[in-house]
């Protein structure tokens, strides 16, 4: 009798282990899956930027400070590894565009070219895309982290080796300077 | 002032749509039960009457979204003409979670806008050619988003349900017209029979009041909805006056749709017919739909 109900006891466990480490795995690819959809618009940025570039250096030539800065953050963004480095860069960038958008309303020439309104959406597409990434990629970090420090789920997640993953970081309001010279 | 979150909104709603569709279902029991009763048809006849109900929801079924569109002149969005309007359905699916629908639009000046199919992978929104040189890109982005709400809340499945609904009952109202009419004629030559007056009286109120009724309980499930879907629309781009401002634009629009009718009226995001205010309406009047989307909280 002893004997059936270790066994049982025994069996639920392996059960409940085994659920809570699928649980893991399912909540870590959707985690790499939902930054998967923010990769491939931060790549589609990085490629629109220098198109983007070279269309307004010629309308607007002295401003410089606009297109070299776009140029390093874009080199310092292609370049970071973890999450929050990639973020912030690219946050600068979304600032920095912003700015530039913001700048080309001056030149009524550039502002009537195809070209370059054509870029602007695109990089407007790839902006909304990757705000829109963002929150689901945030969301499921945090129930995969959430579910890392739950007792019991964390006897597991220690065994897994699992580490809580970085939030993509949201761009402060302070930060993304807007402001316009005329 | 009250305030609702989405939460409340969403399963509010789904109580409503529960219990409207248990009415129509009684409604059409109802009326099917009657038919077959009148026609002496036993079993074999209500095999029949299932079965013809369950062919033309078939039908219906996998074909609705095109007959709508077909039925205003909608026709698929280029992407090379219409590529800010596919960015915009691009970005509000992802937002929602969904694959992108299809994108149509329809030649047509004055602003509004649609969206159809059986479910999220078999949808299409289309716009009026009148909302896109009227609204710019984020308050067309707020009227994509609540039409992606209706697609991912399943209305669009239930506009179908009701549209069937709403047809086999005015299709069965003129069988039965129809029959007591071969029926006066018949009866004469029969033995004098008192059920058949009473079978006329019950035929003769069911189907005045059978189109009454779904039209009312229409009315209210669409001006419920569409509250729900501007909400939820809002939610999902996480910015309400993006529509509430579009629906600003779209209000002052003062002339009704060319080619709107009864049988699609309820599709739209704002009454086709122009802003009517009855107890049929379709839609709820648009500056309460503003007034709402601006006292909704969004954390």
């Amino acid at each position: 009798m002893v004997l059936i109900v270790i066994l049982a006891i025994v069996v639920l466990l392996v059960l409940w282990f085994v659920a809570t480490y699928n649980g893991f795995i399912n909540l870590k690819n959707r985690v790499e899956n939902a930054w998967a959809q923010i990769d491939v618009q931060l790549k589609r940025r990085y490629d629109l930027i220098p198109n983007l570039v070279e269309t307004v250096k010629g309308y607007a030539a002295h401003e410089k400070e606009i297109f070299e800065k776009l140029g390093e953050l874009r080199a310092k963004a292609m370049g970071a590894t973890s999450v929050k480095d990639i973020g912030d860069a690219n946050n600068q960038i979304s600032a920095t565009l912003k700015t530039l958008f913001a700048v080309a309303e001056n030149y009524p020439q550039l502002k009537a070219n195809e070209n370059f309104l054509k870029l602007q959406e695109e990089l407007t597409n790839t902006e909304n895309k990757i705000a829109f990434a963002r929150q689901f990629y945030n969301d499921i970090v945090m129930q995969f982290n959430a579910k890392q420090q739950r007792i019991p789920d964390m006897f597991v997640a220690r065994i897994m080796n699992l580490t809580p993953k970085e939030y993509y970081p949201i761009e402060e309001e302070a930060r993304g300077s807007v402001k316009v010279q005329f | 002032m009250e305030r609702k979150t989405l939460y409340d909104l969403q399963s509010e709603n789904v109580r409503k749509t529960y219990l409207f569709m248990m009415i129509f279902s009684l409604i059409l029991f109802a009326i099917g039960y009657f038919f077959v009763w009148y026609f002496n048809g036993g079993s074999v006849g209500i095999v029949i009457l299932v079965a013809f109900i369950f062919l033309y929801n078939w039908i219906a079924y996998e074909n609705s979204d095109k007959i709508a569109l077909a039925s205003v002149n909608a026709r698929p969005a280029d992407p090379n003409e219409y590529y800010v309007l596919h960015n915009v359905v691009e970005e509000v699916a992802l937002a929602a979670g969904i694959a992108k629908p299809k994108v149509y639009v329809m030649e047509e000046p004055q602003p509004n806008a649609f969206a159809t199919g059986k479910d999220q992978n078999h949808a299409a929104i289309c716009v009026t050619t009148g909302l896109l040189s009227m609204v710019n890109r984020e308050e067309l982005q707020g009227v994509i988003a609540h039409e992606m709400a209706h697609i991912r809340n399943r209305d669009i499945l239930l506009m179908t349900v009701i549209g069937v609904v709403v047809g086999l009952v005015l299709i069965l109202r003129d069988v039965l017209f129809r029959s007591m009419w071969w029926g006066i004629g018949g009866r004469k030559r029969d033995r004098d029979n008192s059920g058949s007056a009473i079978i006329l009286i019950v035929g003769l109120v069911l189907s005045i009041l059978a189109p009454i009724i779904v039209a009312l309980i229409r009315a209210a499930i669409s001006r419920q909805r569409e509250f729900l879907a501007d909400a939820t629309g809002a939610y999902i781009i996480r910015d309400p006056e993006a529509l509430a401002s579009a629906l600003e634009k779209i209000g002052s629009y003062g002339r009704p749709m060319k080619v709107a009718s009864d049988a699609t009226a309820h599709m739209f995001i704002s009454n086709p017919f122009g802003n009517v205010e009855k107890l049929l309406a379709t839609h709820p009047p648009i500056e309460e739909r503003i007034r709402r989307l601006r006292a909704l909280v969004i954390q």
